[in-house]
């Protein structure tokens, strides 16, 4: 097999090509996955940032009798299909409360219908061309304009786009995260300390260990049908109550707690333990005086990157009933309530366009709570973290 | 008296019953030892054997009645089981207070019950390991008892929406005598919901696979260490958007990207075709898969590149016929995970797959998986005791088998990887 030198430098050469071609292959797949990143966050910025203002105009209000009766009456005609519905219907409600405002006219700023704030968009809208005309007009006079919208912030649900808002869906997701770290925290620590600290090696053990891998790759989905058959049916904990949902999301965040913990115990030094135990403590002082406070830190950064994968999680709480619709913001743990992400895919199933760009704005909300939890894990893990 | 009073109550009654057990406790073991007598334990070793006694016993009491009160309704009321649970509780306060005296071993007791505490916490990721099972198992048998097994698994008729119709005797006019045989309505024949969860699935492990290890092979062979240090944090950002962002994501964006893109070529595609979710749920996969193929592909002994390398071989060729070669277990067992995390999915398919239960080997057609037929099946208005709702359960459990198979080979595969390089971090 004799091959001149000019064939064997050729093929090494075709050789080294190669070696560049995958090298940059690979660099590419890592670039695809960066990109599609990027592509995705600004899909949801372009689609969500416009819906952080609402269209208002300026009309006149006349607050008469017949106004409390037929609240459509408040306004000149011309203006019925321009102004918020919703708004118009708290406009008796108002007026019972301020009796002073009877038999009054006043020109106030008001919400306008979502087809009016579409429109001002520069979306396809359902309106007819008199009504545009009406809206131009209103435009050109500057009485009609978009604003900051402080209502998506303090509004509950509601059918109509304009009036909806994510306060409702905030809270609840509040109180369910608040039964979920709850039950997680200190289960899943004191399941940790257990498996690290006290445990002997036995089948037990073992199997716990198993068992605790197992239960972190089990569908989220799952969870939901025990919640269901559980705390619901057996226990009788309300249908779509935050008790409910954040007990079922705490058994689904349980392993990541306790996974992490372990960690975090696992990198304190046994030196630590022996010096303890040497000057006469039992094994719970030593981890109570020493071990714990020590991997705090740890513990911390593991909770909060379960409790906010427990935040973005919807599935499980389909299943339970947390899709219902919630104008309110419930007020106790067995009220029925919703979360944000929950809020969400209620929106993204809605017909009208107005919701598509408030589901955008919703995702926007979610990931920026999402990423300051993360962030705050990553800060208190780089701040406090001990190397021995 | 209503339940989270009562709850509330209880509460509030254990942990009154707690401070006064520490305060006593701890005033009577630090008068003993003030008068001069020799303590086996210091005073708040007292204090916390006092807690124990008086809340352990309360405790144990309020779960039992928990329990028993769930399996039997109204046997007894619940606020009697407040009553003995607080009245026990009391009654622990004052033996516990009575034992306080300087020969009681008050630190080992306290050392034995924290112990017992610990194992029971543990002991809770077991109970929810065997309540998923039992719940679905338990449903799921109640469903078989309706619908035939065999048809569920073989049968290729998905329509749970016709046995309420046919049970309500609405469906065809007459309802004749096959409809009302035990062995049930053949209307849930689940082969469809498996065929487009496993075409969903296959398109995600395509999108997955190539891009998740080439990007691991990247990181862990070529970069340097600054991008490795910002490419890892990128991918886990993938991995930590919530999946029902995903499914918006999927049906607004992809599916008509999808749409435009078949029509541009000629083809036909139905906006809730399984190409758009399986395309999202492979990005969503792709850091499960690199992340751990990158640990896997780090671990892997550099004496072995370095003696494929002095052989003249160059680096590709190092890589691949030395390097994957002995990272293959570990990232078949990636590849595994990530296979039944697609499989359970839920949000991306409920928001962009089908709700049409469709046997095709078309992914532009629209398709319905597992999950959404899970969803779909306990959103509904139908009874939970019929078998329309109660097939949720039977497809948890299948669901459920075929994870926790996966799991196990994946624990397995990677096992014989850390055995085999001696490797301690996987």
């Amino acid at each position: 097999m004799a091959q001149s030198l000019d064939d064997i430098s050729r093929q090494l050469k075709k050789r080294h090509r190669k070696s560049a071609r995958m090298k940059w292959f690979s660099m590419a797949a890592l670039i695809a996955a960066a990109l599609f990143l990027l592509l995705f966050l600004a899909d949801m910025l372009v689609k969500g940032i416009p819906a952080f203002q609402q269209a208002y105009v300026e009309v006149e209000i006349d607050y008469s009798e017949r106004a409390a009766e037929l609240p459509l009456a408040a306004v000149e005609a011309d203006y019925r299909d321009v102004v918020s519905r919703g708004y118009l219907r708290l406009i008796p409600g108002r007026m019972a409360e301020d009796e002073s405002l009877l038999g009054t006219k006043q020109t106030e700023w008001v919400l306008a219908d979502d087809a009016v704030d579409q429109y001002l968009k520069g979306r396809k809208t359902r309106l007819k061309d008199k009504q545009i005309e009406v809206i131009e007009r209103l435009v050109e006079e500057g009485r009609a304009e978009l604003q900051f919208n402080t209502v998506f912030f303090t509004n509950g649900d509601s059918k109509m786009p304009e009036l909806a808002g994510l306060a409702s869906a905030a809270i609840g997701s509040v109180l369910v995260l608040i039964v979920t770290l709850a039950f997680a925290f200190p289960v899943g620590v004191m399941t940790a300390v257990y498996l690290e600290e006290f445990a002997p090696d036995n089948r037990f053990t073992r199997f716990l260990e198993v068992n605790i891998n197992n239960l972190a790759a089990i569908p989220s989905i799952l969870f939901g049908l025990l919640g269901l058959a559980v705390f619901i049916n057996f226990f009788g904990a309300p249908r779509s109550s935050a008790l409910a949902g954040g007990l079922t999301l705490g058994l689904m965040t349980l392993p990541i707690i306790i996974i992490t913990s372990r960690a975090a115990l696992r990198a304190v030094p046994d030196s630590i333990r022996q010096a303890a135990f040497g000057v006469g403590a039992t094994r719970w002082q030593t981890v109570r005086d020493h071990v714990l406070p020590l991997s705090m830190p740890g513990v911390f950064t593991g909770s909060i990157i379960g409790l906010a994968q427990a935040l973005g999680e919807t599935a499980p709480l389909i299943i339970i009933g947390m899709i219902a619709y919630i104008p309110d913001a419930p007020s106790s743990f067995t009220e029925a309530a919703t979360v944000l992400p929950a809020q969400i895919f209620t929106w993204a199933g809605m017909p009208e366009t107005a919701y598509v760009e408030r589901t955008a704005a919703g995702i926007i909300v979610l990931l920026s709570v999402l990423i300051s939890l993360n962030a705050t894990a990553v800060y208190l893990r780089k701040k406090f973290e001990h190397r021995w | 008296m209503q339940t989270d009073q009562i709850l509330i109550t209880f509460f509030a009654g254990v942990l009154l019953l707690g401070v006064l057990g520490f305060f006593l406790g701890r005033s009577k073991a630090a008068r003993a030892r003030a008068g001069g007598v020799h303590m086996h334990s210091q005073p708040d070793q007292y204090a916390w054997f006092t807690v124990l006694s008086a809340a352990g016993p309360a405790v144990v009491v309020a779960m039992l009645a928990a329990i028993v009160l769930g399996l039997f309704e109204d046997v007894f009321p619940g606020w009697l089981a407040l009553v003995g649970a607080l009245g026990l509780g009391a009654f622990g306060l004052f033996v516990g207070l009575k034992r306080v005296r300087p020969e009681l071993r008050a630190r080992d007791s306290l050392e034995g019950a924290v112990k017992w505490v610990l194992v029971s916490a543990a002991s809770i990721s077991i109970l929810t390991t065997f309540g998923i099972l039992f719940a679905i198992v338990f449903e799921a048998i109640r469903f078989f008892q309706m619908e035939s097994f065999w048809y569920f698994i073989t049968g290729t008729t998905w329509a749970p929406g016709d046995s309420f119709l046919q049970g309500a005797g609405r469906l065809g006019g007459e309802l004749d005598a096959s409809d009302v045989e035990p062995e049930g309505s053949n209307n849930f024949g689940a082969v469809p919901l498996f065929a487009g969860t496993f075409m969903i699935t296959a398109i995600a492990m395509l999108v997955a696979v190539p891009i998740g290890v080439s990007a691991a092979i990247y990181m862990a062979e070529y970069a340097p260490s600054k991008v490795r240090d910002v490419a890892k944090p990128v991918l886990e950002v993938l991995a930590g958007i919530p999946t029902v962002v995903y499914g918006f994501f999927a049906a607004i964006t992809v599916a008509p990207l999808v749409v435009s893109v078949a029509e541009s070529v000629g083809m036909d595609a139905s906006f809730n075709n399984a190409l758009a979710p399986g395309i999202v749920m492979g990005i969503m996969i792709i850091p499960f898969i690199s992340s751990l193929s990158d640990d896997v592909i780090n671990s892997v002994p550099n004496s072995m590149r370095e003696g494929s390398l002095a052989l003249g071989t160059t680096r590709a060729e190092t890589i691949r016929s030395v390097v994957l070669p002995a990272a293959l277990p570990g990232i078949i067992s990636a590849t595994l995970l990530g296979v039944s995390r697609a499989l359970g999915e839920t949000m991306i398919v409920v928001m962009a797959a089908g709700m049409r239960p469709n046997l095709t080997g078309n992914p532009l057609e629209d398709m319905t998986t597992v999950t959404v037929s899970i969803v779909s099946s306990l959103t509904g208005d139908n009874e939970f005791e019929s078998a329309a709702t109660l097939s949720a359960f039977a497809l948890g459990l299948v669901l459920f088998v075929i994870t926790l198979a996966l799991n196990t080979v994946s624990v397995l595969m990677i096992r014989r990887f850390r055995e085999k390089y001696a490797v301690s971090n996987l």
